[in-house]
Formats: C-alpha cells, sequence, structure tokens
C-alpha cells in the first residue's frame, strides 16, 4: 500500500512534548522510548515489547507464562530426592560408594542446565526502529504492485546457492533474517527459532540451545541411572527375601516417574542428537523445509557443513552470541539537537495521522505519508533520532 | 539546526546466518564519501564479526569447557564474541572520528540495532548552526 505509516512513529512523537508516554509502550522499540519524567534513569528492560518477564533487574528473562518449570523442578528434585534418600545408603552398603557421587553430578548438572536454559535470553531479536521499518516499507512499495492485495513480504535470498525465502515479520517491522521465527507465546521473534518448550517455559533458540541439549542429555542419564538404581535395589531386596514389600511401598514413585520419562527423554535426547547432527532446527524439520516435501527440486539443507563432527561442533561448541535485547542497559535520555528540530515538525504529523497503537497485529493504518518528496529527510526519520 | 537522514546498509545472507553486511554502495552517500572508503568500513566490520563467530580450535575448546562446567563459566568469563565486540565497538568509534564525523556522517553500532543493520545518519547543514 502507498498511504501506510506507522504507529510506532506517532507515540513517540507524541511522548516527546507530552510528559506521559501512552502505556502501550508496547509499539516502541525498547531503545527509542522518551520518558521525560522519570527521575531515575530506566533501563531497557522495563520497556521490552515483548511478553517476557524479567527478573534481578534484568538479569533473568523468562517467558510470561513459566509453562510447566515448576513441574519439571518439582519432579527432578522428588525423584532425586527420594533417590539420595531411600536407595543411596542401600546400595552404598550393598555395592559401593560411587553410586551417589555419580548420581549427584548428573543432578547438579541437570539442575543447573535447566535453569539456564530457562533464564537465558534465546536469541530474542529486538524490534526494528522505526527509522529502519520505515526504510524497508519504502523498499517494499518501490517494488511491490498497486493493486488492492498488499505486496508480497518474502525476499528471496541465495544462501550457499539454495533458494531461501525470507519473511516479514508484521509484529516486528522487519524482514527475519534466515532460520528466525516469530513465536507467538513470547510474542518474539527469535534467531535460530527451535521450539517453544513449555517444560523450561522458554523459547529455545539460538543462545540457549546447548543448554537445552546438555539438560536433556544428562536428565536422560539421571533417569536412566537413578531408574537402574532402583531396579537393583529392588532386585538386592527381593534377593534378600525379606524387605521386598517394604522397599516397594517407598519406590513406586520413582520407579513409575522414571520408567515414563526415561523412554521419553531418551526419544527426545535422540532425535535431537540427529538434529544436531544435521545442524537443523525443530521447527524446519517439522516443515519439511529442506527435505524436499514442499518443493519439487533437490532441496537441502544450506547451514548443513556437510560434516557430522563440524556440525555438532559448531552447534555446541560455537561461538556463544551475545544478547541483543540490552536489557540493562539504560535508556536515552533525551539529548540531540535533532529531536528538538523534530518537535517542531511532529504536530503537524500527529494532526494529520491516525494514531492507533496496535500492540504489534498486521494491520497498517493508512494516514498520509508526510511529504511525498523522498530525499532528503523525511520527517519519520526526526522523530526517531534519539536512537540509542 | 542540522536535519539528517538515515541509510541502513542490510545484512548479506548469502553465505548463510554468520554476521556479514552487503558492500554495496548506497547512493546516497555519493556525494559524501568515497566509495572505497566505505567499501573497505564494511569490509573491515565484516572480517570482525567473522573473526568473532570463527569455528576453530579455540572457540571450541572454550565450548567444551564450558559444558565441562555446565557452562556457568559464562558467568564469570568474557567470551571470546564479547571480547572482538568491544574491539568492533573502538573501530567504530575510531573511524566516526577520523573519517565519518568530518564528512557531517555518523556510524551507529549494528550492535544497537540487533546485529540487523549498520546505519549511517547523514547530517545536512541547512541554516545557521554547525554541524555535528
Amino acid at each position: 500500500m502507498k498511504n501506510c505509516e506507522y504507529q510506532q512513529i506517532d507515540p513517540q512523537a507524541l511522548s516527546t512534548p507530552t510528559p506521559t508516554p501512552p502505556p502501550h509502550a508496547a509499539a516502541a522499540e525498547s531503545g527509542n522510548e522518551q520518558d521525560k519524567k522519570a527521575k531515575r534513569p530506566r533501563r531497557k528492560w522495563e520497556v521490552f515489547p515483548g511478553k517476557n518477564r524479567f527478573y534481578c533487574d534484568g538479569r533473568i528473562i523468562v517467558a510470561r507464562q513459566s509453562g510447566v518449570l515448576p513441574l519439571t523442578l518439582g519432579l527432578i528434585l522428588v525423584t532425586s530426592g527420594l533417590f539420595f534418600i531411600f536407595d543411596c545408603p542401600f546400595l552404598v552398603k550393598h555395592l559401593t560408594g560411587c553410586i551417589p557421587v555419580i548420581g549427584g553430578v548428573l543432578f547438579v548438572f541437570v539442575v543447573i542446565t535447566l535453569l539456564q536454559t530457562s533464564f537465558t535470553d534465546p536469541g530474542i531479536l529486538p524490534r526494528a526502529t522505526p527509522d529502519e521499518a520505515a526504510d524497508i516499507e519504502k523498499q517494499i512499495d518501490n517494488t511491490g504492485n498497486t493493486t488492492y492485495r498488499p505486496p508480497p513480504r518474502t525476499k528471496e535470498v541465495l544462501i550457499n546457492q539454495q533458494v531461501v525465502k525470507l519473511k516479514y515479520c508484521f509484529t516486528c517491522k522487519m524482514f527475519r533474517p534466515p532460520r528466525t521465527s516469530h513465536c507467538s507465546l513470547c510474542d518474539n521473534c527469535v534467531e535460530r527459532f527451535d521450539h517453544h518448550c513449555p517444560w523450561v517455559g522458554n523459547c529455545v533458540g539460538k543462545r540457549n540451545y546447548r543448554f537445552f541439549y546438555t539438560f536433556i542429555v544428562s536428565l536422560s542419564f539421571l533417569t536412566a541411572f537413578i531408574f537402574g538404581c532402583v531396579t537393583t535395589h529392588l532386585a538386592l531386596r527381593a534377593q534378600g527375601g525379606k524387605g521386598l514389600v517394604f522397599a516397594l511401598q517407598e519406590s513406586p514413585v520413582e520407579l513409575v516417574i522414571c520408567f515414563f520419562s526415561v523412554w521419553s527423554i531418551l526419544g527426545l535426547s535422540g532425535f535431537h542428537t540427529y538434529l544436531v547432527a544435521s545442524n537443523l532446527t525443530t521447527n524446519e524439520d517439522i516443515k519439511g523445509s529442506w527435505s524436499g516435501k514442499s518443493g519439487a527440486e533437490d532441496t537441502t539443507n544450506p547451514y548443513s557443513h556437510r560434516n557430522i563432527f563440524i556440525n555438532c561442533c559448531s552447534v555446541l561448541c560455537g561461538p556463544m552470541p551475545p544478547s541483543l535485547i540490552d536489557r540493562r542497559g539504560f535508556l536515552p535520555t533525551e539529548e540531540s539537537a535533532q529531536t528538538s528540530s523534530a518537535e517542531v515538525e511532529t504536530p503537524s504529523l500527529a494532526a494529520k495521522n491516525e494514531i492507533n497503537v496496535v500492540g504489534g497485529s498486521s494491520q497498517l493504518a493508512c494516514g498520509l505519508q508526510d511529504s511525498p518528496s523522498p530525499v532528503p529527510a523525511p520527517p519519520n526519520s526526526h522523530q526517531n533520532s534519539s536512537f540509542a | 539546526t542540522p536535519v539528517s537522514s538515515k541509510v541502513f546498509i542490510q545484512r548479506d545472507y548469502s553465505s548463510g546466518t554468520i554476521c556479514r553486511f552487503q558492500t554495496k554502495f548506497p547512493s546516497e552517500l555519493e556525494s559524501r564519501i568515497d566509495k572505497q572508503q566505505f567499501e573497505e568500513t564494511i569490509q573491515t566490520l565484516n572480517n570482525l564479526y567473522a573473526e568473532a563467530e570463527k569455528l576453530g580450535g579455540k572457540s571450541y575448546l572454550e565450548g567444551c569447557l564450558a559444558c565441562l562446567t555446565a557452562y556457568t563459566i559464562f558467568l564469570c568469563m568474557e567470551t571470546h564474541y564479547e571480547k572482538v565486540l568491544k574491539k568492533i565497538a573502538r573501530y567504530i568509534k575510531d573511524q566516526n572520528e577520523k573519517t565519518y564525523a568530518p564528512r557531517g556522517l555518523l556510524l551507529t553500532d549494528p550492535i544497537e540495532r540487533g546485529l540487523r543493520v549498520v546505519e549511517i545518519t547523514i547530517f545536512e547543514d541547512r541554516s545557521i548552526g554547525s554541524g555535528r
């Protein structure tokens, strides 16, 4: 559509002269919110537009619904607790003292990696600044058609001789990089999006995939180990003859939990090992992006290094990318002179354009897009000069 | 009061998901800076990002060590990537001071834009007031 404008720009423009920014600051990108009235400098996580929650002043990030993370933790703690209290003393006496040590190490590994998977930024992409969004929109309009239907919001790129379609994200106002997907539960675009895991209460993406993988692998070892120990314990007791009924009374909880979880977690670990070895994400595997299901031609995974060992190393031991959302950074205060020039122009814009603060839906209000003359300075860019 | 517009250098995905920016010279900068100077800046940035994301003996060692400690070393140690990011920030500051600011341009560190774009702000002096 030719005459489209971005709601994001207006609230900021409005917020510059008026003291209170609109409560739907969700539409504003984190680095651009101006809050003249704040006495203390605010951190960026406080105005983060996605559906995440932050703790410890932005150090810890979780999805809005923590899903069943408490359940996961509870199951692990209960099962391991029962193991240490009931099985270990018996097994230490009858077998070896290594049992609780191994169990302890696995347990610690499991809990630490679980918490890291849940509390780490999975690779969230910050939303496009209004200037960027305007620039992209201009490019689309130039190449698009003028029918009633909005122009197709896809872009094709050639990656390692493979055609890949990049989709435009209406919420984040940008073309998604390859392998990036928008998680509707968290309302964020996540890089190398694997899946949203309710068990850990977070998305699994580029930054926390290795934690997730270590978690499920060590959990498989832990559940298999506990299962084995409990079975051994029962077998030994049964041989002894006397305490079988008593032993069975204590152990069924562990047995049941372990029995069911061993197979499912082993299965999951096996599946993810396959994904790691072929450098695929769950998302791609499910959609069959590279298996040629959707296309007739021979499509191969352009991201694979064609070597299982290298694939594993790059996914699990590669360099740890930084968090792109800068949760604990401070919001910029009103400073540059450009912003003051923006204030002059914005009231006229505000008067002209419809202000619809939409928290990320795909509708674009059609108002007048400033001056028809393109260069040198579309006023949109002024309003936003307070970039970080 | 200086007036500004912005040019966005987008990512180049032809080699995959590694961080690379397009080296195509935007037309808006034609009157401001040499094509060669611009390309050199972008190319240096690309090389620095490649260094940060390089898969090699050192990064594998870091990764394996991290795995053995259940990734707790990430809480206390600065990763290789972060070190290179600091280098990049210094390079950009340096380029701004030496090359871009004298021509009325300003480079924004891509990390502040989620590594999506290199944002170049073009300042134009319209009326009174010296340019930044």
